[in-house]
C-alpha cells in the first residue's frame, strides 16, 4: 500500500479504536455544505489533500482516474488540452477545490440537465473502510453491472460511509460550438418556454432566469455541431450574447459568485420540470427552471410542505451566520430515511465517518 | 427504536443458519390475500418458469404468484418474511445470467400483470411506468408525441422495464444516451425488509443518500420495483450509418480511437470480428464485406444538418484510420440492413450451431486485438468456436461460444470458456459483466474480480435492504466458501475441467 494510504488506515483504524470520530476534508472549500460541524473537539480531520494526482487518463476512452486530493483545476486544465470536459460542469470555489469534495457533495453545475448529475459520470471509486481497508468498486469502463453501484451511492454522501480516495470518471468531448442567447421574458413565460424544449431537438446545455424591473431575463446556452447550434439559433430568437460575456456570465454561476449567491439565507430548491413559479421572494431559476436559488427568510417547514406539494425538495444551502434549528437537507420520508440509516450502520458500524454531515440525527 | 431492534434480531437470526420455509402456511397466507387466479402451483402451470433467458440452468419453482398491484404484492412479501420463503422476481424472463432463475424452495413473483403505463407526459418528456411494460411498449406509446426511450436492449419487444431496472440495461446506443440508471428519474420499491420507498424523483437531486441509482442494476435482491419513472426524448429527425471493413481488428479499433478521440459521440459503434460476418452474413445478406477482418457500424443521429455533418466527418477518419471499404446508407432501408446482420448475430449463432452461449463483459478498449487474440487460443484450448459481436464505443465485448450441449462434456467446456474469457476481461482492467448482470451464471467470477472486504460490502448493502436475506437469495454474491472452492477450480484454468464435478 503506498505510505500515504498506509497513513490513513492507521489514522481510521485508530480513531476507530479509540471510539473518536473523523471529519473527511480536502481543500476545505466545501464544508459550508450539510450540517455545521461542532464547535468543540469532538472529531478530528481527516485530510485527504495529500493523496492527490491523475492515476490514468486514456482520452480516446474517455476515462480519467484521480485521487481524491487532485485539484479540479488540475483536472479540468488536462481535459481541456485533449478538447475534452467534466460534463456536469463542477462548481469551484477556491484554488483549494479537489475532486473529492467534487464527488462528497455530488453538486453539478449549469449543465446538470442537459448532462446528468455528477453521480452519472461516476465509474468507479476507491473507499476506505473503518478497519483502514481499502476496497475498490466500479472500474474504469463505461458499462458494468458488477456487484451493486456502490460507487454512485458514494456521490454527494458528504463522507458519511468513509473517505472516497479514488475516482474513475467518464469525461465528455467539449461541444464543436457554443451559443449564449437573451431573452426578455417574465417568470411565467420563462417557464413555459423552458418545458417546451424538452421534448424538441434543441440542444440546450444551461438556462439562467433572473428578475429584472421590466420582468425578468432568460439566458440560454445551447451547445453542441455547428450546425445544430445554428438551427437552434434560430428556432429560439432572441439577441446573441458575446463569447467573452456569456463564458463569464455562466462562470458567475457555476461558481456562485453572482452576486445573487452573496445574500444569506440562500435556499436550494429543485423541483419537477414545469413546476409553477414559487411566488415567494427573488428566485434565481437554473436547470430549466428545476433549479430555483430563493432569498430571504422562510419559516423551514412551511417553505417545505409547498416545494414537498410540487413534488421537489428544499435545502438550507448557505446556512452561515444564521441559526436554524431545522435540519439543513430537506428530511425524505420516514421510510426513506430509516433504509438509509441502516445502510450507514451497516456500512460504517462504528460511527466513525462524518457523523451528524447528512442528517442531525446520524 | 422498536422496528430497529425487531430488525436486528431478524438480521441475527438470518445469520445464524437458513430457516426452514413453512410453505404451507405461506400459501394460506397468500390464499387470503390474493385472488386464486394469481396463484400458479400446479406443475404445469410453473413450467413455463423454470428458467429465464439462460436456458443452461433450470429449476422447477414449487409456486408462482403474480400480484396484481401494489398491495397484493406486499402481502405476498410479508407473507415470505413471516414464513421464510425466498423470493426469486421475475420481469419477461430475458435475463442472460440467470437472474430469475428459480430457487427450489422458492417462491417467484412475476410482475407481469404490472402492466400499465401511469402517466406519458409529452409536454414535460417524462413517462411513469409500472415494472410488466415492455421497454419497446415505452417507446411505442411515446412515438405519436415524438419522442421514444432510449434504452435499448436487443431483446426490447420482450424485456420489461422492471427487469431493465434490475440489470442495468443497455443497447446499442448507450454510448450516447446512456444505460438505464441514466434514463430512469424515480423508482417506487418495496424492500426486502417490507417498506414502500420513493427514490429519485422528478425533481433532481433528491436529498441523502443516492439510493436511486444504487438500486437500478441489484437484481431483485435489494427490493421489488412498482413504480419507474422515466425520462423520454425527442426522436432523432434522421439517422444515418457509416459501414467500414478493415483488413485487422487492430486497425478497426483505431478507427474507433480516432473517432472518439476526435469528439464525435455516435449513436452506436458496433464492431463485428469477421467469425461474426461469416455468421451472418449468409442468412440477413446485409452486403457485408466476407473478406475484411472487421467490421464497424457507426451511425450518427440529430438533425438532417448535424447529421450529414457528423457522418462527413467519420467517413473521413474512417479513410485515414486505413478502412479498406466505406458505404454510408444511402435510405432509411439500407441502414436497417447495415444493422440486420449485426442485431440477427445470435439468431443466426442459433442457426448454424445448436446451442451458443452469449458472453458479456468490458475491456478497456486499448486491449482490443490482444483479448481477442487470446480468444483464438482459447479456441484451440476448450475446442470449440466464438465469433465476437463488440460495442466497440464503451468496451462491452459478447462472444458467442457456439457448442452442442447434446455431445457429452461440451457444456462444461462452453462453461469453462466462458470463465476464462472473463477472466481475461479483469485481467486487462474489465470487468465480468458489461450488461447481463452477474445472476448466478457469473458468481464464481464475482471471486475473481472482488476481494472478500469487497464482496463483505455487498452483502452489508444487501442486510440493510433486505435484512432477512429472502430476495434472490444465492445470486450475485458469493459465499467466502463458494470462492474457497473455486479458487481451487481456478488453479486448473487452462485444462479441460472434470465433466463429472458439476459446478453448479
Amino acid at each position: 500500500m503506498e505510505p500515504v494510504l498506509s497513513r490513513f488506515g492507521e489514522q481510521v483504524a485508530g480513531a476507530r479504536a479509540a471510539g473518536r470520530k473523523l471529519v473527511i476534508r480536502g481543500g476545505g472549500t466545501r464544508l459550508f455544505y450539510g450540517e455545521p460541524l461542532p464547535e468543540d473537539d469532538s472529531f478530528e480531520w481527516l485530510d485527504l489533500s495529500a493523496y492527490r494526482g491523475v492515476v490514468a487518463y486514456e482520452p480516446s476512452e474517455l476515462v480519467l482516474t484521480a485521487r481524491a486530493g487532485t485539484p479540479l483545476a488540475e483536472i479540468e486544465a488536462l481535459l481541456d488540452r485533449e478538447g475534452q470536459m467534466l460534463a456536469f460542469e463542477p462548481p469551484r470555489f477556491g484554488a483549494g477545490d479537489t475532486l473529492g469534495g467534487c464527488i462528497a457533495t455530488g453538486l453539478a453545475g449549469p449543465r446538470r440537465l442537459a448532462a446528468g448529475p455528477v453521480s452519472d459520470y461516476v465509474l468507479g471509486t476507491r473507499l476506505m473502510r473503518g478497519d483502514g481497508e481499502v476496497m475498490h468498486f466500479g472500474g474504469e469502463v463505461m458499462k458494468n453491472v458488477a456487484g451493486y453501484d456502490l460507487s454512485r451511492l458514494l456521490v454527494g454522501s458528504l463522507g458519511v460511509l468513509g473517505p472516497v480516495l479514488e475516482v474513475s470518471l467518464k469525461v465528455m468531448p467539449k461541444p464543436r460550438s457554443e451559443v449564449t442567447l437573451v431573452l426578455a421574458l417574465d417568470e411565467a413565460e420563462a417557464l413555459r418556454r423552458c418545458v417546451q424544449w424538452r421534448s424538441q431537438p434543441i440542444p440546450v446545455s444551461a438556462t439562467a432566469w433572473l428578475p429584472d424591473g421590466s420582468g425578468g431575463q432568460l439566458s440560454v446556452r445551447l451547445s453542441g455541431n455547428a450546425s445544430a447550434v445554428r438551427e437552434g439559433v434560430e428556432k429560439l430568437g432572441g439577441g446573441v450574447l458575446d463569447a467573452a460575456t456569456a463564458c463569464a456570465f455562466w462562470l458567475g454561476l457555476r461558481d456562485q459568485t453572482h452576486d445573487f449567491f452573496n445574500q444569506r439565507p440562500l435556499w436550494r430548491v429543485t423541483l419537477p420540470p414545469g413546476a409553477p413559479s414559487l411566488g415567494i421572494g427573488r428566485e434565481l431559476h437554473e436547470w430549466q427552471g428545476c433549479l430555483r436559488w430563493l432569498t430571504g427568510m422562510h419559516a423551514p417547514d412551511a417553505l417545505r410542505a409547498k416545494v414537498r406539494k410540487l413534488g421537489g425538495w428544499a435545502s438550507r444551502y448557505r446556512h452561515d451566520g444564521t441559526s436554524d434549528a431545522s435540519p439543513v437537507f430537506h428530511p425524505p420520508a420516514p421510510a426513506v430515511i430509516r433504509v438509509q440509516q441502516r445502510l450507514k450502520q451497516q456500512l460504517d458500524p462504528d460511527g466513525v465517518f462524518s457523523p451528524h454531515r447528512l442528517y442531525p440525527d446520524f | 427504536m422498536k422496528s430497529g431492534v425487531a430488525l436486528e434480531a431478524a438480521t441475527a437470526q438470518a445469520a445464524k443458519a437458513p430457516v426452514t420455509p413453512d410453505f404451507a402456511g405461506f400459501l394460506a397466507a397468500i390464499g387470503r390475500a390474493l385472488p386464486s387466479a394469481c396463484i400458479l402451483a400446479r406443475a404445469e402451470q410453473t413450467r413455463a418458469y423454470e428458467c429465464d433467458g439462460l436456458t443452461m440452468y433450470r429449476e422447477q419453482p414449487p409456486v408462482v404468484v403474480l400480484p396484481e398491484d401494489e398491495t397484493q404484492l406486499i402481502a405476498v412479501l410479508n407473507a415470505c418474511r413471516a414464513h421464510h420463503v425466498p423470493v426469486v422476481p421475475r420481469g419477461a424472463g430475458t435475463s442472460l445470467s440467470g437472474g430469475a432463475t428459480p430457487h427450489p424452495q422458492g417462491v417467484v413473483i412475476g410482475v407481469a400483470k404490472f402492466n400499465r403505463i401511469l402517466k406519458l407526459d409529452p409536454e414535460r418528456a417524462i413517462a411513469v411506468v409500472q415494472p410488466g411494460v415492455r421497454n419497446l411498449a415505452i417507446s411505442e406509446a411515446a412515438a405519436p408525441h415524438g419522442l421514444y426511450y432510449a434504452p435499448d436492449p436487443s431483446s426490447q419487444i420482450a424485456c420489461s422495464i422492471g427487469g431493465n431496472v434490475a440489470e442495468n440495461a443497455g443497447g446499442v446506443h448507450c454510448l450516447k444516451y446512456g444505460l438505464t440508471v441514466h434514463n430512469v428519474l424515480g423508482l417506487r420499491v418495496v424492500t426486502g425488509a417490507g417498506e414502500v420507498v420513493e427514490l429519485g424523483g422528478e425533481a433532481p437531486d433528491a436529498p441523502g443518500l443516492n439510493l436511486l441509482q444504487l438500486c437500478v442494476g441489484s437484481e431483485g435482491m435489494l427490493g421489488m420495483v412498482t413504480e419507474v419513472t422515466v425520462k423520454l426524448l425527442p426522436r432523432p429527425e434522421l439517422a444515418r450509418v457509416v459501414m467500414a471493413s478493415f483488413a485487422s481488428v487492430e486497425r478497426a479499433g483505431e478507427a474507433v480511437t480516432r473517432i472518439i478521440a476526435a469528439g464525435v459521440i455516435p449513436a452506436g459503434l458496433e464492431l463485428m470480428d469477421q467469425r461474426a460476418v461469416k455468421l451472418v452474413e449468409p442468412f440477413v445478406q446485409a452486403g457485408y464485406d466476407l473478406d475484411a477482418a472487421a467490421i464497424l457500424l457507426c451511425e450518427s443521429d440529430g438533425t438532417t444538418e448535424e447529421v450529414c455533418e457528423e457522418i462527413g466527418r467519420v467517413e473521413a477518419l474512417m479513410a485515414t484510420a486505413g478502412a479498406t471499404r466505406v458505404q454510408v446508407s444511402a435510405s432509411e432501408a439500407e441502414r436497417l440492413r447495415f444493422w440486420a446482420g449485426r442485431k440477427a448475430a445470435f439468431a443466426a449463432a442459433g442457426r448454424i450451431s445448436p446451442d451458443y452461449y452469449c458472453m458479456d463483459g468490458t475491456i478497456p478498449r486499448r486491449h482490443l486485438a490482444r483479448v481477442l487474440g487470446a480468444f483464438e487460443e482459447m479456441e484451440a484450448t476448450y475446442g470449440l468456436a466464438c465469433s465476437n459481436v463488440f460495442h466497440a464505443g464503451d468496451g462491452n465485448l459478447h462472444p458467442l461460444i457456439l457448442f452442442d450441449a447434446n455431445q457429452p462434456g461440451e457444456v462444461e467446456r462452453a462453461q469453462a470458456f466462458g470463465a476464462a474469457i472473463l477472466e481475461l476481461c479483469v485481467e486487462v482492467g474489465g470487468t465480468i459483466t458489461g450488461e447481463h448482470g452477474v445472476g448466478i451464471e457469473k458468481i464464481n467470477e464475482m471471486c475473481v474480480q472482488f476481494t472478500r472486504a469487497e464482496l463483505d460490502a455487498f452483502a452489508a448493502v444487501k442486510r440493510a435492504f433486505d435484512p432477512q436475506g429472502l430476495l434472490n437469495p444465492l445470486k450475485v454474491i458469493p459465499t467466502l466458501a463458494r470462492c474457497a472452492e473455486y479458487g481451487k477450480q481456478h488453479v486448473h484454468r487452462g485444462e479441460l475441467p472434470f465433466p463429472d464435478i458439476p459446478r453448479f
